[in-house]
């Protein structure tokens, strides 16, 4: 058995990055920190991932394939987002969540 | 013979009537009128037709005259036992009525082309006589009744639009209404009685219904309801929808009003054809009523004598022309009515069903006559009051002498065709029914009296004051009274006992002078009176009226028969039934409604606050529910 860093620890370090990224998450208005929080959120669970691979199955390798699937599509995520922010910067000059609601009322 | 070619006589009219509807307001009037009389003639030379080959062409060695199904279309095959079918049938009474009903619709066509001369909404007219053609033809032909039922809504839908066919005045709309409404409510009880009788035999067809060795005449005198049997109460439901279409008392108030129609309407509906329906209904169903219900036709009897009375009593007051023959229609209607209620069936027991369907003939044409002459006599004084004409004999001498034969006729003189046809009545009600036969005396005398009041007041006595100098109607008019003249005269010469009787089998009659000669002296009696009264102006009148007050005064009212119905429409069921109803709709059914809408409108307006748009609340809210949510159950599953 592994010995160093116990398991809960990490899920500590998880668990707070998670409901930071929720907070970050439900109360920022510029859309560039939600962004920044829902990657909190996808790094906080890969954290969950690679932990509990390392400390339950340490023989095999599918929860640190799928932290590596969890990566590739956040960075593909970030990418689309960040040109939808980048058009919405264009359209409204700001990107600001509650200022852009032309399609509400 | 093929008959199959019938179909057309009911289709013609039909096909007129949508064209001309169509294209009304394209072509010029007098184009449609003479379109519409044209078709009409056709139809008629078609019936004429029919008749010579059904009575007089017949297969050799034939004694029966047989019920011939012409077409038959299934319309309706709703289930294998509920079928609707669309079709012809022959059989003497519906040959004799399509006669009939073609040769007053072509009369009431031709006068029209004069009559309705530049009026507005010429070629409307003429579209709704060729609907009214078309109903009242698929009506007599009629295989089932259901379609029978469904030609005479068509009928009670054509005499409405034609009412109210001046429906800018507001008394003709509302006696259009009134007529309408009276009829359909005594269609209620036609349709009741239709659903109770083919409910008791589980058909509709006519062939099945009055065949008299049929099983289906017993059924349905074991289920009793109120100690009549079913199959009577079936058969008085349906007669009440003969009633009401036929004017019998106490559905008769719509007729008199009906006279805000243009007369040639007046003429072709509510004298000679739609009205006589009730009639022609009994008829149809005539061997269910004698073998299966005779309190039925009790009833149909005693509301027929009543009624002849009533009526009569009625126009021998009435100073509106066209209002003394309404009345006389439903005098004379009552006639044919009592006629059936006395009659039995085959042979000589059936002379009441045959006198009937004489008189329902000959009084078609002698009616539709007098109101023609009457359309011509408004047309030349423009009044409908007695009142205001005398002295016409010199200014309109064609309508005259058509009239006074008219008068002769319905009066009962020989040798014009009315004295055949009322004879074999009286006949007939004097072997079965004493009382009723001496109601139909009086009415006879009442008859021939109040008839030649209206005919010495319009063309003898004083002459009044006119807009301008009377002038005969042009040819196109007086042709068709002259041929009805004739009519009158001699279709009491034609052998009805040999054509049209209750089972198809030819029978002998006779006159009975016994019943005969005093009928002729009543009937001489009322006119010699009427001459007396009113040839010249002696003030006779005024003092019988003020000598018979009440009753006069009655009379002159109609018995207050609208007032009863007012009282009974308007104090008693408007208030004690309309009005809690309307309150309870309004506030009860309503409420309930509005108050589900207010409570659902109030409840959205509160809380729609919650639907922000804002994504970053509603994960908020999610995020909380999802929390709350975890700590209740770690709260549960460790305590």
């Amino acid at each position: 058995m592994t010995t160093g860093i116990p398991l809960h620890y990490f899920l500590i370090v998880s668990t707070l990055m998670f409901f930071i990224g929720i907070y970050g998450f439900l109360t920022r208005k510029n859309l560039i920190t939600i962004l920044m929080s829902v990657e909190l959120i996808l790094n906080s669970v890969n954290i969950n991932f690679v932990a509990f691979n390392r400390y339950l199955f340490p023989g095999e390798l599918q929860g640190q394939f799928f932290s590596l699937f969890i990566i590739a599509v956040a960075a593909a995520e970030a990418a689309v987002a960040i040109a939808i922010i980048i058009s919405v910067y264009r359209r409204f000059t700001n990107i600001d969540v509650e200022r852009v609601d032309s399609m509400k009322h | 013979m093929d008959f199959s070619f019938t179909v057309w006589i009911p289709l013609l009219p039909l096909i007129l009537f949508v064209f001309l509807g169509l294209t009304s307001g394209s072509i010029r009037p007098k184009i449609s009128g003479y379109i519409g009389t044209a078709g009409m003639t056709v139809t008629t030379l078609m019936s004429y037709f029919v008749a010579y080959q059904y009575f007089f062409n017949r297969p050799a060695g034939s004694e029966t005259f047989e019920k011939i199904i012409a077409y038959n279309a299934v319309w309706l095959n709703l289930t294998e036992k509920l079928q609707i079918n669309l079709g012809i049938l022959l059989d003497p009474i519906s040959v004799m009525m399509l006669v009939v009903i073609t040769t007053v619709s072509l009369m009431v066509h031709i006068y029209s082309i004069g009559y309705m001369n530049g009026e507005k909404g010429y070629s409307r007219f003429f579209a709704f006589l060729s609907l009214f053609s078309f109903s009242m033809l698929g009506l007599v032909v009629a295989t089932n009744i259901f379609q029978m039922y469904i030609c005479w809504e068509l009928v009670g839908v054509s005499s409405y639009l034609l009412i109210s066919f001046y429906y800018e005045r507001p008394t003709a709309v509302a006696a259009g209404k009134k007529a309408f409404i009276v009829t359909r409510f005594a269609d209620l009880g036609f349709l009741i009685g239709i659903l109770l009788l083919s409910y008791i035999s589980g058909t509709f067809d006519f062939v099945t219904l009055t065949n008299p060795e049929g099983a289906l005449i017993t059924q349905g005198s074991s289920l009793t309801f109120m100690g009549l049997s079913v199959m009577t109460w079936a058969l008085v439901l349906i007669f009440m929808g003969g009633a009401g279409k036929s004017a019998m008392f106490p559905l008769h108030i719509w007729l008199p009003d009906a006279m805000e129609g243009p007369t040639p309407v007046s003429a072709l509906i509510h004298a000679a054809t739609m009205v006589v329906a009730g009639v022609y209904l009994v008829a149809r169903l005539f061997p269910l009523y004698v073998f299966a219900a005779p309190d039925a036709l009790t009833i149909v009897g005693y509301v027929g004598g009543i009624t002849s009375l009533f009526a009569a009593v009625i126009a021998c007051t009435q100073n509106d022309i066209k209002r003394v023959l309404a009345f006389s229609t439903m005098s004379q209607i009552g006639y044919m009515m009592l006629a059936l209620g006395v009659s039995g069936y085959a042979d000589h027991h059936g002379l009441g069903f045959m006198a009937s369907m004489f008189h329902l003939f000959t009084h078609a044409m002698f009616k539709a006559l007098l109101f023609l002459g009457a359309g011509a006599i408004i047309h030349a004084v423009h009044s409908n009051f007695m009142t205001e004409m005398g002295g016409l004999r010199k200014y309109l001498p064609i309508t005259h002498i058509t009239f006074l034969i008219a008068c002769l006729t319905i009066a009962g003189v020989p040798p014009f065709s009315g004295f055949f046809s009322k004879d074999e009545i009286l006949t007939a009600a004097w072997e079965h029914d004493k009382f009723l036969f001496f109601i139909e005396y009086a009415v006879a005398g009442l008859t021939a009296f109040y008839m030649f009041r209206l005919y010495f007041n319009v063309f003898w006595g004083k002459e009044r004051h006119y807009h301008h100098t009377p002038h005969e109607s042009p040819l196109v008019m007086t042709v068709p009274l002259m041929f009805l003249a004739v009519a009158s005269m001699f279709t009491g010469f034609i052998p009805f006992s040999s054509l049209v009787t209750s089972d198809g089998k030819p029978f002998e009659t006779h006159i009975e002078w016994m019943i005969a000669i005093p009928s002729i002296l009543i009937g001489v009696i009322g006119i010699l009176v009427a001459l007396w009264f009113y040839k010249k102006e002696n003030g006779i009148p005024e003092k019988m009226a003020g000598s018979l007050k009440h009753l006069y005064k009655w009379s002159y009212n109609k018995f207050y028969m609208d007032e009863v119905y007012l009282f009974v429409t308007k104090k008693i069921i408007f208030n004690n039934i309309s009005r809690p109803a309307a309150w309870f709709d309004r506030h009860v059914v309503d409420g309930t409604m509005n108050g589900i809408a207010s409570a659902t409108n109030r409840t959205s307006s509160g809380i729609k606050g919650f639907q922000s748009g804002q994504l970053q609340k509603y994960g908020f809210v999610f995020v909380s529910g999802v929390i709350i949510l975890v700590f209740t159950f770690i709260y549960i599953w460790f305590n």
